[in-house]
């Protein structure tokens, strides 16, 4: 569109119109940024007096007695994240491909609405459902159960969608060309999947997988549930641990004056974490936002 | 050929996988959650820590969260989506800040968005753990799919509307609130009916913003206790607490379900408007 034409003025309203709208943009984009400057002001008291290394090279968590080490925490938040993702990528990536390119139309419909169905349960179920049926599963009886295997099955479960819904759109993204292409020199459906459309969507894939990172970092709740919360070094599959966002949620009822401000130090690593997985999704073609793709609970 | 019908099979099977872990869950939780479910359940306060009496009071306290949170982003996401898809009053350079700080936004982990709720609203605003501190927290985290949504919506209202609203001499106001919103508006409900959904599921950010308190309402500066912290605490807190905790998610699960359904139904006949 051009521009008005010399010697109109525009409406008084439309003026109001253009403030209000702007505004409301601002409004929305300074949003990070207060988040971010209120999580870095309660973190500054901790962060002022020992420096981020210091909660980051002890392994004791005695937050009472001034002993404030984050290492088992984050070194929990790491083990769970991969457990995930080795439980939650061939799955999705398996249940993409499978939409895409090999189901009939209508099963693929059915199971996509079926995997956004899951995308759509709140986290507080996961974690409810792990706590009553899969821990009691994983223990068989002579163990609790809780603890790395089932947060990263409960996990899996929470980032499943995200990763089929990414696979499925870079896969539909490949031009049809590209597979007709294929066809004609004789490659059958499974040779042109393998060789042709997963190659050319790798980039798109990608991209789901470190969205999902992101969010299995940041997931609170479900883990919470199952994961036993014992502040421990990730030792065995069936041994508890806590996570770094377990740990938040657990402390901040009670936690005053350098306790709360160190859980604050908590919060500001993973929203770092978290955006850099974002950016880093971006960088790998566009990060698909799902509307259901985003972190809850 | 054998290796290509061994990886459509291996796909079908995980496929089927899928679905099947996606009904056991569902199932278990309609089985579990019946146990308990009645008119009373739906209607009583919590007594006994929530091992007797219903959720009444806190399906009261999370319509009032959500409502809360609905009122003061839909506004704002609504205004910002209207900015960033008729671009032509803002500067590319400002969109393209706007939609990138969003997207960090939308990544932030919801026990953070907790952190920050706890810190700016109830302490900094001095408005204590009470639902309007848990309303306006959860309005932070739901705006980037509100604004998401809602922009792509006016961008599907063909531009021959725009141009038409345009040689009718009408102002960019009239054309906003008599040609695009009208268009746009089963996008704009999509976007509502999932940010209500988003806003439902959330746990982490209401714990210490809401707070715990199973009393009925009584106005907005009361804490109240969501369905989700409800289930949380029933399960981990309350020994014999379970039952209950399940019938209170399967309450919860519904109210989404139908929010889904609502959802299908307005993008259905969005798709189907967009076409004639």
């Amino acid at each position: 569109m051009s521009g008005p034409p010399p010697g109109y003025t525009r409406p008084v309203r439309d003026r109001v119109l253009g403030i209000v709208l702007k505004s409301s943009a601002a409004l929305a984009a300074s949003l990070v940024l207060l988040v971010l400057a209120f999580v870095l002001g309660e973190a500054q008291g901790a962060l002022s007096q020992h420096g981020l290394a210091a909660f980051f090279s002890g392994a004791d968590w005695y937050p009472t007695q001034g002993e404030f080490g984050l290492l088992p925490m984050a070194a929990a938040t790491l083990a769970t994240t991969t457990g995930a993702l080795l439980l939650a990528a061939p799955l999705g990536i398996g249940a993409g491909l499978f939409n895409a390119l090999v189901a009939p139309r209508p099963v693929a419909r059915f199971h996509r609405a079926l995997v956004e169905v899951l995308a759509g349960i709140p986290s507080v179920v996961f974690g409810l459902w792990g706590l009553v049926v899969l821990v009691p599963l994983i223990g068989g009886g002579d163990h609790s159960g809780q603890g790395l295997l089932a947060a990263s099955v409960v996990l899996a479960l929470m980032i499943l969608p995200t990763i089929a819904l990414t696979t499925e759109a870079a896969l539909e993204r490949v031009p049809a060309e590209l597979l007709h292409g294929a066809a004609a020199l004789g490659l059958g459906p499974v040779a042109r999947a393998r060789r042709v459309a997963l190659p050319a969507a790798r980039r798109g894939v990608i991209a789901g997988l470190v969205l999902a990172t992101g969010r299995a970092i940041g997931e609170t709740m479900a883990v919470l549930m199952v994961a036993g919360n014992v502040v421990a070094w990730p030792a065995g599959l069936r041994e508890p641990l806590r996570t770094l966002t377990g740990n938040i949620a657990l402390e901040m009822g009670y936690a005053t004056a350098e306790h709360r401000s160190v859980l604050f130090v908590a919060g500001l690593v993973l929203m770092l974490a978290v955006a850099l997985f974002v950016v880093l999704a971006g960088l790998f073609g566009g990060a698909p936002e799902l509307s259901s793709g985003s972190p809850r609970a | 050929m054998r290796s290509e019908r061994l990886f459509a099979s291996v796909l079908w099977f995980v496929s089927m996988g899928v679905c099947a872990l996606l009904l056991w869950i569902v199932v278990d939780l309609a089985w579990r959650g019946m146990g308990d479910l009645s008119l009373e359940f739906l209607t009583e306060a919590p007594r006994d820590a929530g091992r007797a009496g219903g959720i009444g009071s806190l399906l009261v306290s999370t319509a009032w969260i959500v409502g809360t949170a609905i009122a003061v982003a839909l506004p704002i996401g609504f205004f910002s989506a209207v900015l960033l898809a008729e671009g032509a009053t803002a500067s590319a350079r400002f969109a393209r800040l706007v939609r990138g700080s969003l997207d960090i936004l939308s990544a932030v982990p919801s026990i953070v968005f907790g952190l920050f709720g706890n810190a700016f609203f109830c302490i900094t605003l001095g408005l204590g753990y009470s639902i309007l501190s848990g309303g306006l927290t959860l309005a932070c985290m739901i705006l980037p799919i509100l604004i998401r949504t809602i922009e792509e919506s006016l961008r599907a209202v063909p531009d021959e509307q725009r141009q038409a609203a345009s040689a009718l001499g009408l102002s960019r106001t009239t054309t906003l609130l008599r040609v695009l919103l009208p268009a746009a508006a089963p996008g704009v409900a999509v976007g509502l009916v999932l940010g209500i959904g988003r806003a439902l599921s959330e746990t982490a950010a209401l714990i210490f913003t809401s707070g715990y308190v199973t009393r009925f309402p009584g106005d907005l500066l009361d804490s109240g206790r969501a369905l989700s912290v409800h289930i949380y605490d029933l399960a981990m807190n309350i020994p014999g607490g379970n039952g209950r905790a399940y019938s209170t998610a399967l309450v919860l699960v519904s109210l989404l379900f139908v929010m889904n359904a609502l959802v299908r139904l307005a993008a259905a006949r969005f798709s189907r408007r967009l076409a004639a």
